[in-house]
């Protein structure tokens, strides 16, 4: 067992507890972090990255089902399930030894074991019941997370009803399969799976799949997903599941009636729980919102000394929005110029499914709440040549701009790599530009991001091709 | 933009009196310069042709330094003026280290305007913001990266003005405005003030100026006129009293220059009477006259109003009793004069009625103590009340 005090302490080695900890370094303050599982967190190891990993394999599938089209003959095209996953483990351990190296270069103390605060400024880390350190820090990140949420009838029990994680190490190819959830991660897994040609049905308990998403592109990308075979079931809700032998059975109630789906997996993707037992939270001043735990601006949770980040606080919970509050939270911490709170309506949020969908701010029916006036701009991917040159026309973006200041409020995507072009309007938004900057940035012709332009020309009635 | 006045860091371009193309010689007037506290004619120091006005009539708070016209020399074309611009770029501009600036940087085809000092840093979405909601982002401290104004900058900022259907109207101050407010909260907060009143009978002074005022009419007298010479005679008696604090040391002025508080409509403006001890008293009239004349024209040359060891400020016309004056630096001190009026008196252990006129001293107590004050005020009241004496 060993003693050691630093400057600072993060508890959790994802997105959020591994770039506070390098940050922490940068700024010259010592600091340790501690991991009960993988460095890298959910995101890297059973989320964001190996997920993108089985999505690559998908698309690869996709264009050589569709390779004629382009002039080019696969003959026989297949796939093996097993080896998708196992590069898509090789991907997640490639990136997990990847952080490793970085904090070991910044010289962060890594502790593998569950970290637990010991009173005040003390945090102790033990495994398999054994203490292996007793740490004293002058400020506690809290970085641990979440997991996904567990609804009474729906738990996952790693055969039948699939967690993200189950549905990441698929033993064998499922023919049919039920999405419950219809956020990022349940529709990521539909056009996974459908993609490599199982019977998906995705069940949503709101209007609309994508709920967090534009009406207009949610509605967009319910109508591509039909036409690649995936059923939808909006306004619905899983009353019960039963498993049998071979099938599991669920009924569904939507719209006052009832209906039977029957599929040889469930995956359960229905919004997250944050990761606060354990911890030795008990004794101390924090607080909680809605299950989460509440901090302030800087992420100081209710006990001084204390701080939170990431899926642990509000939403939105992704990985990126806990990086920057792993650095907001440290600048503040180590008293650096220039600190501010982050502005939620400057976090993109990506969907990776077939067309992707990227946003940014407020959708039009935000917007417009409290009788804002603004102006909106569509351009269709149908009218831009790279995308017609690549074979997939399919897609629209669409811009929200304030009609009084001109401030781009929201951008709402959808279509082929829309997820690398959505930082274009988070510079612009981050940089504060109106439509006239945007309108005088140059796009490089032919790319899909004409389409970013020309969608904030219609917003002004100055589209020049459509 | 030319420092016409040496407190001045930015000026308006009243108008210009010369037009583009027109040829100009050396010494003949260009534009007129609104200073912070007056009008300024603004001559050219070489001849040539007036190539291109770059600030326009109006333009407000250009920074000393930024160039406003291009003078052609006799030979250059106006065709090169895109070019030429650059060159003449403010002083502010240059690095710190001349030395490495050599050889002289070659003109590039860059725009005429915006040179580096005095630039605001502000995001688009923040200049269109304060645009629509009537806001100057020159008064407002930048809190994005390196000082840069965002928007949250402008929203608190306006959210700090009274909202547009406020009960009042908001009248934007010019830069004399600012000024005067700038330099009397530094006085007043700076300046260990004291005050010390004194009740003067001007019943002589009034029955001499009018004698005076019946034998020539051409420079009617007023009351302050003798204040003026009263106070400038009592400092010459005292020349502690004209003097003005530094740290180093107090200043004692050799001159009897004494500043004459006028109110004008863009506000308050001090001409000087320069060596009113040795002016009689019918120059110091006729040049009162003209001076307050041209203060509310707003034509003062900055040399008629900068300066001065002491100052006058007189409310006695709107029948103020007395007050006290905040001082007008670096001098250190300020009478307050108020106005005559009849007022029970004793005389010789018997009530009689006099005119008194109560005059205030502020004093700045680190160049003048209580006791030379109080010996001030005695001197000035001996002359005012035995005016004869300022004849010596």
């Amino acid at each position: 067992m060993s003693a050691s005090s630093f400057d600072i302490v993060v508890i959790g080695a994802g997105p959020g507890g591994y770039v506070a900890a390098i940050r922490a370094a940068q700024l010259g303050l010592s600091a340790a972090i501690v991991e009960r599982e993988h460095l890298g967190g959910v995101c890297l190891n059973w989320g964001c990255i190996p997920t993108k990993a089985l999505l690559a394999s998908a698309h690869v599938l996709r264009l050589a089902q569709h390779a004629a089209a382009f002039g080019v003959d696969v003959p026989q095209v297949s796939f093996d399930l097993a080896r998708m996953v196992k590069r898509s483990r090789a991907v997640s351990a490639q990136l997990q030894a990847g952080v490793k190296q970085l904090l070991k270069k910044h010289k962060v103390a890594v502790f593998e074991g569950q970290g637990k605060l010991a009173g005040k400024g003390r945090v102790s880390v033990s495994r398999d019941g054994k203490t292996l350190a007793e740490l004293s820090a002058r400020h506690i990140i809290l970085a641990t997370g979440a997991r996904p949420r567990v609804v009474a009838g729906l738990e996952p029990d790693g055969k039948q009803v699939w967690s993200y994680k189950d549905a990441l190490l698929p033993p064998v190819m499922p023919k049919s399969l039920l999405v419950v959830g219809s956020g990022a991660i349940g529709i990521e897994f539909a056009c996974f799976y459908r993609t490599l040609g199982a019977e998906v049905t995705v069940v949503e308990v709101m209007d609309r799949i994508l709920p967090a998403e534009d009406a207009e592109i949610s509605a967009l990308a319910t109508r591509s997903f039909a036409k690649q075979g995936i059923k939808v079931l909006s306004s619905a809700t899983v009353k019960r599941l039963e498993k049998g032998a071979e099938q599991v059975t669920a009924t569904v109630a939507s719209a006052g009636k009832t209906s039977v789906i029957s599929a040889e997996r469930v995956i359960v993707a229905v919004g997250i729980s944050p990761n606060i037992e354990n911890l030795g939270l008990e004794g101390s001043k924090l607080g909680f919102e809605k299950g989460h735990v509440r901090v302030n601006q800087w992420l100081e949770t209710d006990e001084p000394g204390l701080y939170a980040i990431g899926d642990l606080t509000m939403p939105p919970w992704l990985a990126h929005k806990a990086s920057h509050e792993a650095v907001i939270c440290v600048e503040k911490i180590a008293g650096a110029a220039d600190v501010h709170p982050l502005d939620i309506r400057r976090i993109p949020g990506c969907t990776y499914s077939h067309p992707q969908i990227a946003s940014l701010g407020l959708s039009e029916e935000k917007a417009r709440e409290g009788g804002r006036e603004i102006r909106i701009g569509r351009f269709p991917f149908q009218a831009n040549g790279k995308a017609i040159a690549q074979g997939e026309s399919e897609g629209l973006i669409k811009t929200v701009f304030d009609a009084k200041t001109g401030e781009l409020l929201g951008a709402h995507m959808i279509g082929a790599e829309v997820t690398e072009m959505i930082q274009g309007y988070a510079i612009a938004k981050t940089l504060e530009a109106t439509e006239a900057e945007l309108m005088n940035t140059v796009f490089p012709h032919p790319t899909l991001s004409e389409a970013m332009y020309e969608s904030v020309l219609d917003a002004y009635g100055r589209v020049l091709h459509s | 933009m030319p420092a016409v006045s040496p407190s001045m860091t930015e000026g308006s371009i009243a108008r210009w009196l010369k037009k583009e193309g027109e040829t100009v010689k050396a010494g003949e007037l260009l534009a007129e310069i609104e200073t912070d506290k007056a009008v300024v004619e603004f001559e050219a120091v070489d001849a040539g042709v007036l190539g291109q006005i770059l600030v326009p009539d109006g333009a407000q708070n250009v920074p000393v330094g930024q160039v406003i016209a291009l003078l052609l020399q006799p030979g250059e074309d106006a065709a090169t003026l895109a070019h030429s611009a650059p060159v003449n770029t403010p002083q502010e501009t240059a690095p710190a280290s001349a030395v490495t600036m050599a050889p002289a940087p070659a003109p590039s085809p860059a725009p005429a305007a915006a040179p580096a000092s005095g630039r605001i840093f502000a995001s688009p979405l923040a200049r269109r913001i304060a645009l629509e909601r009537q806001v100057d982002l020159a008064r407002i401290k930048g809190s994005g990266p390196g000082g840069r104004i965002v928007k949250r900058d402008v929203e608190a900022a306006a959210a700090a003005l009274p909202a547009a259907a406020a009960a009042y109207q908001e009248i934007p101050n010019n830069s004399m405005r600012r000024m005067i407010a700038r330099r009397l909260t530094e006085a007043k907060q700076s300046i260990p003030h004291f005050y010390l009143s004194i009740d003067c009978s001007i019943d002589a002074l009034l029955a001499m100026r009018k004698e005076l005022n019946e034998f020539s009419a051409a420079a009617r007298l007023s009351v302050n006129d003798f204040v003026i010479k009263a106070a400038a005679l009592a400092l010459r008696q005292l020349p502690e009293v004209n003097a003005s604090w530094t740290e180093a040391a107090i200043r004692r002025y050799h001159s009897v220059d004494v500043s004459v508080a006028v109110s004008t409509p863009a506000g308050l403006i001090t001409p000087i009477v320069r060596d009113a001890d040795r002016k009689g008293m019918a120059q110091i009239a006729s040049e009162m006259k003209a001076l307050a004349e041209r203060g509310r024209m707003g034509k003062l040359l900055a040399e008629e109003y900068q300066g001065g060891g002491f100052t006058i400020s007189n409310l006695g016309m709107y029948g103020i009793r007395e007050f006290a004056a905040i001082i007008n630096p670096p001098q250190s001190c300020i009478l307050a004069v108020g106005a005559g009026e009849a007022r029970p008196v004793v005389k010789d252990g018997a009530l009689a009625i006099a005119t008194m006129m109560t005059c205030t001293l502020s004093a700045d107590h680190r160049v003048v103590d209580g006791a030379l004050g109080a010996e001030y005020l005695a001197a000035f009241r001996k002359l005012i009340e035995h005016p004869l004496n300022m004849l010596l």
